[in-house]
């Protein structure tokens, strides 16, 4: 069984994400220590909250040189999910300029909403449109549902989109590059969808 | 496109679940986490729990609780009742809930409002509203249960939380609650046209075209029902299906992997 460290920098709905994993066919295992991200077959960054508070609190775990090292190094795969994916650009700017975890190169910026009834935050079940064949998206139908609750969102080059989806004029729902991957809606709870989701980025690992 | 949430809503007490009549004379139905699991099973597109004697009986939320009831959902999961401080959000968090509903609290400490969206963010603060109508010209909010009036309207109270950072506002009539005679549309609307983040259309429901009411008259982005589930045959899937015969966007399973 792959061993899949799910990152505690107490930012997130931990519960969930190990759960899913757990249904998956995966071994999760919550760490908050280098020692437990330098011996997992894969890596899964969650997250729910504001992207400087959580740079200061991974940052304050001395987690920042062993996630960088397993994943573009040692070329671990890496699943950043919602506020885990924003941390993988280059900067942030929610709460100030913030610099990121620098794994993809990128920005992440505020959803400008592109008429006077678009709500933000972007809450609740979106079609996802894959630019880009992905080893992540197997058998997951283009236009398939996933669950979004989020205010900003990822800018990067093309060659790093994997999907987008409408709203607030269209943006990137999921990155990719190598062994990387970032999704911004929740797969651990997205239904089925999203568990077939965790199970393609298990069988990655 | 985005689409537009049916949310049963499971009001906790004492152990079981309970679906009262404004606000009072709580019937039993069921225990919660048979509910959970039959929601579940039926793939909802979110699930909102409120622990509603909590705060009356200065209660913390009850964390084993939820640990227990997010054990088998993988949708999202809200989780409200007993909320005093950013350690009760967290611990909420962190035992399985999306995003916490804040009702008393909003009211009495509105700082954590604040607190709660800039450490957790804003998408998983819920600000739940309970008003009761106000004569003939305007409405009140209520907290504890519905027990204690505020002076304020659902408006300023609305206007206030998304100023301090709330990411969704659920709106319930205590009037309207358990009646089954249709959502308070006109206190929806006025709150979901002043305010830009959603609204949530709660208290009332007693058929499909209720439902599609408070998304066409009310504005409401997200529609959360209880007794309607609970008492009558109806499900999310068939309101859903209402909808999206009358053109709202909504997710139908037959969309999905198999």
């Amino acid at each position: 069984m792959k061993k899949i460290a799910i990152i505690d920098y107490s930012m997130c709905n931990l519960d969930s994400v190990s759960r899913a994993v757990d249904r998956c066919g995966g071994t999760p295992s919550i760490t908050s220590e280098a020692s437990g991200i330098r011996n997992a077959d894969g890596i899964i960054l969650p997250g729910v909250g504001a992207f400087a508070e959580a740079m200061t609190e991974l940052e304050s775990r001395d987690l920042i040189k062993p996630i960088k090292t397993q994943v573009l190094e040692r070329h671990v795969p890496f699943l950043g999910i919602c506020l885990g994916m924003q941390l993988m650009a280059t900067k942030g700017y929610e709460g100030g300029v913030t610099s990121g975890l620098d794994l993809i190169r990128g920005e992440v910026v505020r959803l400008v909403p592109d008429s006077p009834q678009t709500r933000i935050p972007h809450v609740g079940w979106n079609e996802i449109i894959k630019i880009k064949a992905s080893p992540l998206f197997q058998d997951v139908p283009d236009k398939a549902n996933f669950y979004f609750v989020h205010s900003y969102h990822f800018k990067c080059d093309n060659e790093y989109i994997i999907t987008t989806t409408q709203y607030c004029g269209g943006f990137v729902s999921t990155v990719g590059h190598e062994n990387c991957f970032g999704v911004q809606f929740h797969p651990e709870k997205s239904l089925k969808t999203g568990l077939l989701l965790l199970r393609n980025f298990i069988n990655i690992c | 496109m985005l689409k537009v949430r049916v949310i049963p809503t499971l009001l906790y007490k004492n152990f079981g679940l309970v679906k009262g009549e404004r606000f009072n004379s709580w019937r039993r139905v069921g225990t919660a986490l048979q509910s959970v699991n039959v929601y579940s099973i039926r793939e909802v597109d979110e699930l909102v729990f409120l622990d509603i004697t909590a705060t009356e009986e200065k209660r913390q939320p009850d964390f084993e609780i939820i640990d227990d009831l997010t054990d088998e959902c993988f949708m999202p999961f809200t989780a409200g009742g007993g909320i005093r401080n950013i350690e009760d959000i967290h611990g909420l968090l962190r035992v399985g809930a999306d995003k916490v509903a804040i009702n008393s609290a909003a009211v009495v400490s509105p700082g954590l409002i604040r607190d709660a969206a800039r450490r957790f963010g804003a998408q998983c603060v819920i600000v739940s509203i309970d008003f009761k109508k106000y004569r003939d010209d305007g409405y009140e909010v209520f907290i504890n249960s519905g027990k204690t009036a505020t002076g304020l309207t659902p408006l300023e109270l609305a206007k206030e939380a998304e100023e301090l950072g709330a990411g969704e506002i659920l709106l319930t009539s205590i009037d309207r609650d358990g009646t089954m005679s249709g959502y308070e549309l006109d206190c929806i609307r006025q709150v979901s046209e002043a305010i830009s983040i959603p609204v949530i259309a709660s208290g009332g429901a007693g058929c499909p075209q209720h439902f599609y009411e408070a998304i066409t008259i009310g504005k409401a982005s997200a529609v959360a029902a209880a007794s309607v589930f609970h008492f009558t045959e109806l499900t999310p899937l068939d309101v859903k299906h209402y909808l999206h015969q009358h053109d709202i966007p909504v997710r139908l399973p037959d969309t999905e992997p198999k």
